[in-house]
């Protein structure tokens, strides 16, 4: 019962130097603010990977051109062909799929409105493979690729980028690097994968990429699919064998090429977006501590300025216990409220991250949870010093006191 | 010899305050100074009693030490036959709760609550529930006659309404004895009257008192004067 009636007191007091309070509160309010945001921007980030991994599937290898180092100088060249495509596609032991593909970033015109876009030249098991769906048309065919037909599958952003309606586009023509292109699909929407958006792409035959738009017989990546992915490691030497002979490449020498194991990056990525999390937790909760240091300095100006009040509550029959309790309820409040502040805040802030920069935040209750109780535990270890001065005042020099 | 007799209390069933050999003593340096040299003292129930003194006579600290807000260096002070000398700050505080009521110059209210909330503290310490707070202190705003006023601040009511206030919260848990330090000294002189009249009405309900006072016409109220001088009693007279 004393202590509703000291949780009163204390609202009471806050309530009586309100903005005072909010300025007290305000250290710990950023400080919970950063905790949440901080850890719904780490959670998001590995939703986000998460998410990407189970996309892509974690059975996929990418093999791309890699330096060369040979007679002291490093050559950055083009060294994947479609003819390494082929090679590795013809009875292959533990690869399902491959699937060449040539990137890079072109002018695309439609009418009169003009694009820099990723132009994506491939064959056409890239949809299976990748696990794109058609929202509209079709997929590019094996007789397109055969004779490099101009047809072009775009990615679902592409018609909303160009203002026009999605279905109405099919049949349409288009123009990259100055060359008509017929639309023949469009894919449905996969989601953005962090530092490249599928959905942002135009798709056209390997083929016709080749000698239509760049001109030569170089690709940029081969992906292949594992046939079982407990069998990666002997996919990867696979891989490796079939393109060291089809390079030529001699025994000690190095590959000109590299195979990047999707699942081992992901993870790898997740790691690394792990430590990120609690870095900034930690930051985040520094500034928690900041802003503790922050109440007590102001519990302490408050008990120096409430002596008399003290000295009167110890005349009336207040206990040292009393004493103590109402100074730490008060300081334990003002975080609690801070903290509360706080959280919605950060939640306010993490919804914004989402909804304007387009970063995937994920509030979790746990990190709401914690960082309302590290509030608490906040307000009561730096409450203490400062309600036991109070309490161990001298009631009569208390009552002196002006 | 009679020391005896006089601990024993079936001997002394009236007494309130009892204080014998009292000494209160400061260590300024090197130098000892006695606010209370020694001092004896008994008060009995429903006595009116006015303590008087030059300052630094040691009335102050005669005053805190009845009202258990410090501790006697020598001497024993007894209180309703409990040794308040010997008590700790747990039982002391208790015991300015229980048995103590402070009136002081200065009123001393908190001015962030109302009178009511100013009265109903002591209680609150007391570990009163709600309903019964709620009707003591309704009571003791009536016995000041400031019912009509409870919801008002300290800062919205006149001097001689804060004290009444102060005097209602001193009366609220029915203590043994009412202490009051200069009780009219921030009051003109008609306020200060009223608030004699109110003491003599307490006093003619069955109230102990004790007004610690440099007035003579203060004093004048009271049916006992005790005059302290360098720290011991040089005169005690009844009317």
């Amino acid at each position: 019962m004393l202590i509703v009636e000291t949780i009163r007191m204390s609202l009471n007091s806050i309530q009586a130097n309100l903005f005072r309070a909010l300025l007290t509160m305000l250290g710990i309010i950023i400080g919970v603010a950063a905790v949440i945001t901080m850890v719904a921007l780490g959670t998001g980030a590995q939703r986000a990977i998460d998410a990407q991994m189970a996309a892509l599937g974690d059975d996929i290898l990418s093999i791309q051109s890699s330096s060369r180092f040979s007679r002291g100088v490093t050559h950055d060249s083009q060294t994947l062909t479609t003819d390494d495509a082929k090679a590795l596609a013809i009875e292959p032991v533990h690869l399902s799929d491959v699937v060449p593909e040539i990137g890079g970033r072109l002018q695309v015109k439609y009418g009169n409105k003009n694009f820099n876009l990723s132009v994506v030249g491939t064959t056409p098991n890239y949809p299976l493979v990748h696990g794109f769906k058609l929202a509209h048309g079709e997929f590019l065919s094996a007789a397109e690729e055969a004779s490099r037909t101009r047809a072009v599958v775009l990615g679902s952003e592409i018609p909303e980028m160009m203002e026009v309606d999605a279905a109405a586009l099919i049949g349409q023509t288009l123009q990259i690097r100055s060359i008509s292109f017929e639309i023949i699909g469009i894919y449905e929407s996969k989601g953005g994968s962090g530092w490249r958006n599928p959905d942002d792409d135009l798709y056209i035959p390997l083929s016709t990429s080749q000698f239509r738009v760049t001109g030569n017989e170089f690709v940029g990546t081969i992906s292949a699919r594992v046939s079982d992915s407990s069998t990666i490691p002997l996919a990867m030497l696979e891989i490796e064998r079939v393109l060291r002979r089809e390079h030529g490449i001699l025994p000690g020498k190095d590959n000109d090429f590299s195979i990047m194991n999707r699942k081992q990056f992901a993870e790898s990525r997740a790691e690394a977006t792990q430590v990120f999390k609690y870095l900034l937790a930690g930051i985040a909760g520094v500034s928690l501590v900041v802003g503790g240091i922050g109440i007590m300095n102001i519990m302490l100006v408050t008990v120096t300025e409430r002596t008399r009040e003290i000295g009167v509550r110890k005349a009336l029959g207040a206990t040292r216990g009393n004493i103590l309790l109402q100074f730490l309820v008060e300081s334990t409040i003002l975080c609690l409220l801070g903290g509360l502040l706080g959280l919605a805040l950060g939640a306010s802030v993490s919804a914004l991250l989402a909804k304007y920069a387009g970063w995937q935040t994920v509030v979790t209750s746990s990190s709401a949870m914690i960082a309302f109780g590290f509030s608490a535990a906040v307000g009561m270890v730096f409450g203490i010093w400062p309600a036991k001065r109070a309490a161990a005042l001298d009631p009569i020099e208390a009552l002196r006191y002006d | 010899m009679a020391s005896i007799l006089l601990q024993s209390p079936v001997l002394k069933p009236r007494s309130v305050i009892r204080l014998e050999g009292l000494q209160r003593r400061y260590q300024m340096g090197a130098q000892f100074i006695d606010a209370l040299h020694c001092v004896d003292l008994e008060i009995q129930k429903n006595e009116y009693v006015a303590i008087m003194g030059q300052s630094g006579s040691g009335k102050s600290t005669l005053m805190n030490i009845i009202g258990c807000l410090d501790h006697p260096t020598a001497g024993e002070y007894w209180l309703h036959d409990e040794r308040v000398s010997r008590m700790n700050d747990k039982q002391l505080a208790r015991t300015r709760n229980m048995a103590i009521g402070f009136v002081f110059q200065t009123f001393n209210l908190l001015p962030r609550m109302t009178a009511f909330a100013n009265v109903e503290v002591p209680l609150i310490y007391s570990g009163l529930n709600r309903k019964e707070r709620l009707g003591r202190t309704n009571i003791a705003l009536e016995t000041v006659g400031l019912k009509d006023r409870m919801q008002h601040r300290p800062s919205e009511l006149s001097g001689g309404q804060r004290q009444r206030v102060a005097i209602a919260r001193a009366l609220v848990t029915n203590p043994s004895i009412l202490l009051a330090d200069e009780p009219t000294g921030n009051l003109d002189s008609a306020t200060g009257l009223e608030i004699m009249g109110l003491f003599d009405k307490l006093h003619s309900l069955g109230n102990t008192l004790i007004v610690v006072t440099h007035e003579q016409h203060i004093a004048d109220h009271a049916q006992r004067t005790v005059r302290l001088s360098d720290g011991d009693v040089i005169e005690d007279t009844r009317l």
